[in-house]
């Protein structure tokens, strides 16, 4: 399961990575949430990947390290407000600078 | 357990959510509202500044949960000194701003003091997790106060100001959850403890997680490859936003300063000190690379973002020597630099009023109407940013060339420090001399500096004048936090009977 696990956090980074570097506004905030996805994951992969480990004292022998999922929580909470923050400011970038270029220019051809 | 400790949080939480509340209020009250509660958060500051003078380490553990299970926030002497800073510069900037650049957009004030909040929480916190909530406090508030005043130019350094901070977050969570996952603890007492008892074999990947901070918090503070989106950001904000900002870099300074003399500090085991081998060639390229930028300036905001640079790139040559006297002498400038380059940013303003259309643009303009009244503050805020005497620049340039010992280190640090300097000189000189000595010879345009306006500037670019009149007890401060710094014993002490 690791190794699964771990390939999919590469290949959505790799994608988040590629897309951010597009440099066109939609891709780079679809880039920013697949890196904050993986991002989540991996945070979520540091309490270890066990299973049959529910967080909860009492329900199993061992129980899982809820911290982890705690810190996701937040992470993800923040993840969010900050996508709905640039989305408004491409909204705004796009009608103030008419491109949707992150630098606001097209290219020179 | 002193409840003092929480203030500089929650009085600017309760003002900012005041006010946002309030929105509709007049635009006196809320110029009231705010005003009054950053001018309150200086004695607060100088409080907690004359408490943590004792060197005791002060603890408030939130909700009571003790240590290292609670989150907790600490003062130490450089999280005193800080806050005090930016108190002051805070003053400034909203005395300032409430003479009429409040009213380019909405809830100027609320943002202002989440901003706030943001900083005094990031200058207060001891869990590592929290750091970076209040980073991302800090951040969504500057995002909006930098966007303040709408404007094509700030929207564009707005958005590459906004997406590479958010990848900076991501790095951040990455290296917060990688040092969690090894050590299985966030405060940062507990986690010095750990790092120094981990398996050898675990020193790779603590190594990493610790340079994955490194590079958010090099991204904050401007460092060399990481440094392009401050000047167009800078330099697009309106002029108490980016005396505000001033402090910005020094939050990711004060980071990087905190994390690596306790984290990885003296008590790490192998890893200790493992960045000032890195910090130390990057810090002083930082400074070529700023002062190359400040001569190639063409507008005098993009120069004093430069001028920013430089001063990061000293501060974190001084931390880099890993020595009392060095990290003694970056704090010292770290009070001139944040001030002063404050107080520039204003002036730059109010220069900017007095010009027409070519506002800071270095070109050859109309005259302005005070020449005698801004040069001279120009004049002051040059000199003393070049570090030039009698102003604290100077001071601060020397007790950190001094700092060094001699032979290459002394060698490297000197020449880039006195050379950079000299850069620094003819480019303030340059841009001076066109706005001042050299006007068209049409009519002055604007009108005269409003009083209140000019005594925030020059408020600030006096602070210079205070820090070289108290140079001697300023000193003696800085140095006992620099110990206090170094001597990591009490910092392990917080975690009674925890750790390894």
């Amino acid at each position: 399961m690791e190794a699964l696990f771990a390939i999919t956090l590469g290949v959505m980074t790799t994608s988040g990575v590629y897309l951010l570097l597009r440099a066109r506004i939609f891709p780079v905030v679809m880039g920013l949430t697949l890196i904050s996805y993986a991002v989540n994951l991996f945070i979520f992969s540091m309490g270890r990947l066990p299973t049959g480990m529910p967080s909860v004292i009492g329900k199993s022998a061992e129980y899982g390290d809820p911290l982890p999922q705690a810190l996701v929580l937040t992470a993800i909470v923040i993840g969010f407000a900050m996508t709905a923050f640039v989305v408004v400011l491409a909204l705004r970038g796009l009608g103030e600078l008419r491109s949707d270029h992150v630098d606001g220019q097209e290219m020179r051809e | 357990m002193t409840h003092a400790l929480i203030l500089p949080i929650l009085l600017p939480l309760f003002m900012g959510s005041l006010l946002l509340v309030l929105h509709r209020l007049e635009k006196p009250a809320k110029r009231v509202l705010s005003l009054s509660a950053t001018v309150l958060a200086v004695p607060i500051a100088v409080w907690l500044l004359v408490l943590a003078g004792d060197g005791q380490l002060r603890i408030y553990a939130l909700g009571n949960w003790q240590p290292p299970f609670g989150i907790i926030l600490m003062l130490d002497r450089l999280s005193a000194l800080m806050l005090l800073v930016t108190a002051v510069l805070a003053t400034g900037a909203v005395v300032y701003a409430s003479r009429g650049d409040d009213e380019r957009g909405p809830n100027f004030h609320a943002l202002f003091q989440f901003q706030l909040v943001g900083i005094n929480g990031a200058f207060l916190t001891a869990d590592l997790f929290n750091l970076f909530v209040f980073f991302e406090i800090l951040l969504i508030s500057s995002y909006a106060l930098l966007l303040h005043g709408n404007g094509a130019a700030r929207v564009r350094s707005g958005l590459h100001y906004v997406v590479l901070n958010l990848l900076g977050s991501a790095f951040f969570l990455i290296g917060v959850s990688m040092l969690y996952g090894l050590t299985g603890t966030l405060n940062m007492a507990d986690l010095a403890v750990r790092i120094g008892a981990a398996d050898p074999a675990d020193a790779p990947l603590l190594a990493a997680a610790g340079f994955m901070l490194l590079i958010v918090f090099g991204l904050k503070a401007a460092l060399l490859p990481l440094y392009f989106w401050l000047p167009s950001a800078y330099a697009a904000a309106t002029a108490p936003v980016a005396a505000l900002f001033a402090i910005m870099t020094k939050v990711g300074i004060y980071a990087i300063l905190r994390v690596f003399t306790l984290l990885f500090g003296s008590a790490a085991g192998s890893l200790n000190y493992m960045v000032n081998d890195w910090l130390w060639p990057l810090a002083l390229l930082t400074v070529a690379a700023g002062v190359i930028g400040a001569l190639a300036a063409r507008s005098l905001q993009v120069m004093l973002a430069y001028l920013v640079i430089v001063s990061v790139g000293t501060l974190l040559a001084g931390i880099a020597l890993g020595s009392e006297q060095g990290i003694s002498a970056a704090l010292y400038y770290l009070i001139h630099s944040t001030l002063v380059a404050g107080g520039l940013f204003l002036l730059a303003d109010l220069i900017a009023r007095q010009r027409g259309d070519s506002e800071t643009r270095l070109v050859v303009a109309p005259a302005v109407r005070q020449p005698l009244l801004l040069g001279a503050l120009f004049f002051i805020g040059a000199i003393s940013v070049a570090g030039l005497p009698p102003f604290s620049g100077f001071i601060g340039k020397v007790m950190l060339l001094s700092a060094v010992e001699s032979g290459t280190q002394a060698m490297m640090l000197w020449s880039v420090l006195l050379v950079g300097g000299l850069g620094m000189v003819v480019a303030l000189s340059r841009a001076g001399s066109l706005v001042f000595w050299l006007p068209s010879g049409s009519v002055p345009v604007g009108a005269p500096a409003d009083p209140v306006r000019l005594l925030a500037a020059a408020g600030l670019l006096l602070g210079s004048l205070v820090l070289v009149i108290w140079a001697q007890p300023l000193q003696a401060y800085t140095q006992s936090t620099a110990i206090q710094l170094l001597d990591l014993g009490p910092y392990l002490r917080i975690i009674q009977g925890g750790g390894a």
